[in-house]
């Protein structure tokens, strides 16, 4: 393919991929913004006050950053798992496979995809915030980056998933088992220093905890982790996992017989 | 001489089970004919084009698409390929032009160039009006034109049809061959089909290969094909009904009931001397058919002497 025909390939990719969740808005955008609003009003507003601080900061204002993040990070993935489990289920994947999109596009399209949603959502959970805090950003490049890189490395996570599984309860395990206790435990509700060395150290090997406590350093300047070295993690697991993914899809694992 | 359309050489496939689905089978299409590639189910027709368009991995061989091999160029080949699958497999909740605006966008068709030609194969096969819903509303028929109209988006040379017609009504059969009629010779596109309607194949298809087994028991011209028949068996249907069945000289005569005949008639034998004799013992004929269609009986018999040796085959490997 010419750069532009790959172009508009993977245009046609993202685009479609947009157009499916927001065509299907009530069960892609709504109830993550319903689920968050209400962590605000009962951690934030009404357990929050009890709490103290956290940090240094309001609970409100030290828990807003972890929400957005986890909204972010369930989102990106459960986007792409689905999608492209979707796809398998329907066959339409072999809509792609038979034209001459290279296999880069197909697992970029559908990562760019994942991530307009998760991004999405945490932008619609950044406004609803707005409600219960004033947010200030103390480094916005920062801020963006993390959370950018942060979309890409789950939706990448969400395309494994979907190329692995066989049925819809296999893109459902990940989700529930593996992210969701990741990501409450990855310091979005406490910091990590009210811990025990012991559960500290545990914890030290969640990576969920580098990109919350990156992404919260970037809004209030506060991490427990050092921030580059956060970084590089998580740049090194896109990197390897988009090679994974890259490679399994080559091989037609989950989608050639 | 002109590459072939398609080119098979050696062509295997042992899926991970150990189903041995194609035993190095070779095959040539050549530039703007109309072939059909007829099997019993699982007799390896959709493994092998399966492999021909990427859905299925080969064990070994090769496939070249217009003289490009597919190991060293499968991008490049399948600009020249279009697809229309068994089974529906586009998205059931996309609308009908998203879909195929969707298709054109993968081979890298700008949406500008994509609108007319998505408008007009809409408009020959009869879906423009149906552009806007869902494609989960369309009929059984509708969806396979949908699959047609999304395979010719990006112009295809070669069109790879696997069972278009299964499950539609007759007149929409008959308008769907007049339609690939019409593409394979005004527009020059090679077309591949498998059916199960060896009627289709009969009425379509100018070279044919039978595959059984993962393996070509025959690749030839239909009229070559049927020439070979021996035997014909045709209905009569009578003016009156028969208490017996008449004696005709040389002709093996049944009643299948009161008021129709069955009769079988030998290469070389000709059906006036069946009138003729039939007349004159006061019989009148109203009508008359092939009891099958004679593609079909080629087909049945070549397929049968097959099972037939494959089973001696592996009854023989079994004692070994």
């Amino acid at each position: 393919m010419t750069p532009t025909q790959t172009a508009i390939a993977l245009w046609t990719l993202v685009h479609k991929e947009i157009k499916r969740f927001t065509r299907i808005w009530p069960q892609t955008l709504l109830p993550p913004s319903i689920t968050m609003t209400m962590y605000f009003i009962i951690f934030g507003n009404l357990i929050g006050p009890r709490i103290g601080e956290m940090d240094g900061f309001s609970y409100m204002d030290f828990i807003v950053p972890g929400l957005i993040m986890m909204a972010v990070i369930t989102n990106s993935y459960s986007n792409v798992a689905s999608s492209f489990f979707s796809n398998k289920f329907q066959r339409s994947v072999e809509e792609m496979m038979v034209s001459p999109m290279p296999n880069w596009v197909i697992l970029t399209g559908f990562v760019l995809g994942g991530m307009a949603r998760g991004l999405g959502v945490g932008l619609i959970v950044t406004i609803v915030s707005l409600f219960f805090t004033r947010i200030s950003v103390a480094y916005p490049v920062l801020t963006v980056g993390v959370v950018v890189l942060t979309a890409a490395l789950f939706s990448i996570g969400g395309f494994i998933n979907a190329l692995l599984a066989d049925k819809f309860d296999d893109v459902s395990i990940v989700p529930t088992f593996v992210l969701t206790p990741l990501t409450y435990l990855g310091g979005v509700f406490y910091s990590i220093s009210l811990l025990p060395t012991f559960w500290q150290n545990v914890s030290l090997l969640n990576p969920i905890l580098y990109m919350v406590n990156v992404f919260r350093h970037g809004f209030l300047g506060v991490s427990d982790i050092p921030v580059g070295w956060a970084l590089a993690a998580i740049f090194t697991f896109i990197i390897v996992l988009f090679v994974i993914a890259l490679w399994m899809l080559e091989r037609g694992k989950g989608i050639r017989s | 001489m002109a590459e072939p359309a398609l080119s098979i050489r050696g062509l295997t496939k042992v899926y991970r089970n150990g189903f041995h689905a194609l035993k190095g089978i070779d095959l040539d299409v050549e530039q703007g004919d109309f072939f059909a590639l007829l099997g019993p189910n699982g007799a390896g027709k959709s493994t092998t084009l399966g492999v021909v368009c990427s859905l299925v991995q080969k064990s070994a061989g090769k496939v070249s698409i217009f003289g490009i091999d597919t190991d060293r160029d499968f991008a490049r080949a399948k600009y020249h390929l279009g697809v229309v699958p068994q089974e529906f497999n586009f998205n059931q909740f996309e609308k009908v032009i998203d879909i195929v605006l969707a298709q054109a966008g993968y081979y890298g068709m700008s949406r500008r160039e994509a609108l007319p030609r998505a408008e007009r194969l809409l408009k020959d096969l009869g879906l423009w009006d149906k552009r806007r819903g869902s494609a989960r509303m369309l009929s059984g028929g509708m969806k396979r034109r949908l699959m047609i109209a999304r395979a010719l988006m990006h112009r295809p040379k070669l069109l790879i049809l696997d069972e278009p017609t299964a499950g539609v009504d007759i007149e929409l059969r008959r308008s769907m061959w007049d339609y690939m009629r019409r593409i394979n010779r005004e527009e020059g596109t090679t077309i591949i089909l498998t059916t199960h309607y060896l009627e289709e194949a009969e009425s379509l298809c100018r070279n044919v290969a039978i595959i059984n087994h993962g393996e070509i028991i025959r690749n030839t011209g239909v009229r070559e094909l049927l020439a070979e028949l021996d035997t014909e068996t045709f209905l009569l249907d009578l003016s009156e009904a028969l208490e017996e069945a008449p004696r005709v000289e040389g002709f093996e005569v049944r009643q299948v009931d009161r008021a129709q005949l069955s009769v079988v008639v030998h290469r070389g034998q000709r059906l006036n001397e069946i009138f003729d004799a039939l007349s004159q013992q006061g019989i009148q004929v109203v009508s008359m058919r092939n009891r099958a269609n004679r593609l079909e009986e080629m087909f049945v018999s070549m397929v049968e002497q097959g099972n037939a040796e494959h089973a001696a085959a592996v009854g023989a490997e079994a004692r070994a």
